[in-house]
């Protein structure tokens, strides 16, 4: 396969979250504020190119029934890697995101790669696929982190640009829910019109 | 009177679909029809209590003496994998035409988020085994809840005319958003 399609992909074609609709636990929660949503996306994306790299090598010594819960041990370590290294470099955003750290382990979205992709792929396509959706699913959280920043704060990226209350409940549960629903609306029609 | 405030809160207050966001796969997935979701909401009842409990002793026996707290996340995700394992079993036994029903989500239930997340909850909260088994059945009723309500509303929408883009996915996901606004008028009874 073209290795540039295969990076691409993740961003429009095959979109974790508005087209595949995996992992929106941790993108509704987390996207109150546009650099939550980036956090939480990176920290994906770095456990997502780790345990696709790690399965795409291993995956001829896994026996065949064994294979979920191995996978599921791979990504939880690197999950618990990407926990210690955010408790110890950037506290503030560890805090914010809190229980949604540990959660990454059953983001539905990097088993899902690794049973669909790299336990069947070479290595650097493995890479490049995990590279590409987990920045897809980067991409999606900041934008939803953005419009709801923007809607519920008045703000994007902690930039105010409206003095005083906006609308308040863009940043609270309903809003997630309802800033997703009509973001993949209008991804569907855009996507019919091409 | 403390549990009682734990299963309000668990179940209405910040209901763990609408105000926690956990569990939002199966809530999604499996919530076409009420018949589906009931089945579905007795899995994660019976998963979520089994892995608190067993989480509960790993992380106070286990894993505090020893010191090892950062293998919280691995070993909690392993005894979650291996009960789902032996549910998907039993139920495969008992009742063939609801293991076919819940079909590809019951596997899931190892990736729902709300299990995992009301297990490492109970710790990071220092709820003891009593509280802690009190908010796990609370919040699998508050999964439940949520679910049925959604499932209801779904099958009511199949029969609307829902404009073309909003048909499917954004339509249910707006539904679920006026859903969660209207649990938050329980914000204030606890």
């Amino acid at each position: 396969m073209n290795q540039w399609k295969n990076f691409s992909k993740g961003f429009i074609k095959d979109n974790p979250v508005f087209v595949l609709l995996l992992g929106l636990c941790p993108t509704l929660a987390v996207t109150s504020s546009a650099i939550n949503g980036l956090g939480m996306g990176l920290a994906t994306t770095f456990v997502l190119v780790c345990s696709n790299m790690v399965v795409s090598l291993i995956k001829n010594l896994i026996p065949d029934k064994v294979r979920i819960p191995s996978f599921i041990v791979i990504i939880a370590s690197f999950v618990t890697i990407v926990e210690l290294i955010m408790e110890g470099f950037v506290p503030a955003l560890f805090e914010a995101l809190g229980i949604f750290i540990p959660l990454i382990v059953v983001n539905c979205i990097v088993l899902g790669r690794a049973e669909g992709f790299a336990s069947k792929q070479s290595f650097i396509s493995s890479l490049i696929d995990g590279l590409g959706m987990g920045l897809g699913f980067a991409f999606a959280l900041t934008l939803l982190g953005a419009v709801r920043e923007a809607l519920g704060n008045g703000s994007i990226f902690g930039y105010k640009f409206i003095e005083g209350d906006a609308i308040l409940v863009f940043i609270l549960s309903p809003g997630a829910f309802i800033v997703l629903g009509y973001l993949i609306a209008l991804l569907n029609r855009f996507k019919k019109a091409t | 009177m403390e549990y009682l405030i734990i299963i309000i809160s668990a179940i209405f207050v910040s209901n763990i679909v609408l105000a926690q966001y956990l569990g939002i796969c199966p809530f999604l997935g499996v919530s076409g029809k009420v018949s589906t979701s009931v089945g579905m909401s007795g899995a994660v009842l019976f998963v979520m209590t089994i892995a608190t409990i067993v989480t509960w002793l790993i992380q106070t026996y286990i894993l505090e003496p020893f010191g090892i707290t950062f293998l919280q996340t691995i070993s909690f995700i392993l005894v979650i994998a291996s009960l789902v394992q032996m549910v998907e079993i039993i139920l495969k036994k008992i009742s063939p035409p609801l293991y076919q029903a819940l079909g590809i989500f019951l596997p899931l239930i190892t990736t729902n988020c709300a299990v995992l997340g009301v297990a490492l909850l109970t710790v990071s909260r220092n709820y003891n085994l009593m509280e802690g088994v009190v908010f796990a059945v609370a919040s699998a009723f508050g999964f439940g809840l949520a679910m049925l309500l959604f499932a209801g509303i779904r099958e009511h929408l199949d029969l609307m005319d829902v404009p073309k883009g909003m048909r499917g996915v954004p339509i249910a996901l707006v539904t679920a958003g006026i859903l969660a606004l209207a649990f938050m008028g329980f914000i204030g009874l606890v």
